[in-house]
């Protein structure tokens, strides 16, 4: 073995800390209607778990709920999980 | 302005607490540096969310280093690289507790050097990672878990430490105002030498508030005159747009202090306090912009 491959790395793997989104207790859910696509929620959401689309990728998204909030047309609601 | 690319150098997800602002601060740094760079990280929240070995969900190289040496390492790393002709930039993100308490010797040298890099302090006001306790960056009258009755003494200026340095380069920014951020990393990476970035990332377990409210505590920050959002370059001093317009009214400290769990039943002494260090440095800070003092 190199002395290279006995250090500690690790390796860039999507899914390291799990799929987080079963931490989530509510959901976004993106009412098009009122949406004017402006990109605030995606700009902001830590997770980067809005996408271009301005689909949630919900394997991933915590339920923070940032965006709901920021959302200037008030056009995101978090919606209680069913367990 | 470059538009900010739609690349994301952090894979899907990190163990962050949701609403986290050092991961959002993290995803527009990262944004603005590029691949090709080293990040070095000392212990903090962002040591540990980065993942667990073998696995980590940082899509660029990160160096992580004991608490007192990130400076150091980057001074090192970054001579390496100019040595092999590389133009491979160096970031050394830390935390307050480990840049105004424990990493301050190194953050010094690396600056009385000259070294080329850009330091980012992400700063959640308290040793996140191990439960929040107090750091020297806590401000007077926030709860933590070893000042349980409210911090006694204030936020220590580490901008003015560093200003001290005359770095080519030095800014404040805030979590809340990515594009900012954004565009202040950008800069600071286009200019040689050592560079510093403070940034205010609201934190919702360790300051006591609901996860979706972590950017409207930044705002609050900024627009209550508690955080104020400038650069410094070559010395000179300009206060950054949101900031400018939140000096001209204020909105009143307590909008900030309310929501905010570790500042519950904060004196009023605290309170009187907080709000004559923020006019303070307000004050000075537009009489350097307009070069009187
Ligand atoms: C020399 C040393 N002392 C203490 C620790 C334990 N420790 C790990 S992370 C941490 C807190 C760091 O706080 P800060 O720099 O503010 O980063 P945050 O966790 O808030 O992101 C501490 C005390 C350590 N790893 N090394
Ligand atoms: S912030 Fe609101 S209005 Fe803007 S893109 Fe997102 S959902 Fe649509
Ligand atoms: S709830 Fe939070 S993690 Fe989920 S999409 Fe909104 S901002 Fe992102
Ligand atoms: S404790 Fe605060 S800074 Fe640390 S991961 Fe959680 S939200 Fe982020
Ligand atoms: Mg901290």
């Amino acid at each position: 073995m190199t002395t290279r491959m006995r250090l500690a790395i690790s390796r860039p793997t999507k899914g390291s800390s799990g799929k987080t989104g079963s931490w989530r207790v509510f959901r976004p859910v993106v009412d098009k209607e009122k949406c004017n696509a402006c990109g605030i929620c995606a700009m902001l959401c830590p997770e980067a778990a809005i996408d271009e689309e301005l689909e949630v990728d919900l394997e991933y998204c915590k339920g923070c709920g940032i965006c709901a909030h920021e959302c200037p047309k008030s056009a995101i609601s978090m919606k209680r999980e069913e367990k | 302005m470059t538009e900010i690319p739609t690349e994301e150098y952090i894979l899907k997800c990190t163990s962050a607490c949701a609403g986290c602002s050092d991961t959002l601060t993290l995803r527009y740094v990262l944004k603005a540096a590029g691949p090709d760079m080293v990040l070095v990280v000392p212990a903090c929240c962002t040591s540990v969310i980065q993942g667990a070995y073998p696995n980590t969900a940082m899509n660029v190289p990160v160096y992580n280093v004991a608490f007192a040496a990130a400076a150091a390492c980057a001074s090192g790393m970054s001579a390496a690289f100019q040595a092999a002709g590389r133009k491979t930039r160096v970031i050394v993100y830390a935390g307050d507790g480990g840049t105004v308490d424990i990493g301050i010797q190194s953050l010094s040298g690396a600056f009385e050097r000259g070294t080329d890099f850009l330091y980012i302090c992400y700063d959640n006001e308290a040793y996140g990672n191990t439960g929040m306790q107090r750091s020297g960056s806590t401000p007077a009258g926030a709860r933590t878990t070893t000042t349980p009755a409210g911090k006694v003494q204030t936020k220590k200026d580490l901008d003015g430490i560093v200003a001290a340095h005359n770095p080519p380069y030095m800014a404040t920014a805030c979590a809340a105002y990515p594009r900012d951020l954004f565009k202040k990393v950008e800069k600071a990476l286009s200019i040689r030498g050592p560079k510093f970035i403070h940034v205010l990332a609201p934190c919702p377990p360790g300051w006591r508030f609901s996860s979706e409210k972590s950017v409207e505590m930044g705002k609050l920050a900024v627009k209550t005159g508690m955080w104020i959002l400038y650069e410094r370059e070559q010395g000179k001093v300009t206060i950054s747009g949101p900031s400018k317009a939140a000096m001209i009214k204020p909105l009143p400290l307590e909008e900030y202090l309310a929501p905010q769990g570790r500042f519950k039943g904060i004196d009023a002494a605290s309170v009187a306090l907080l709000k004559a260090q923020a006019e303070k440095t307000a004050k000075r800070l537009l009489r350097e912009e307009e070069g009187t003092c």
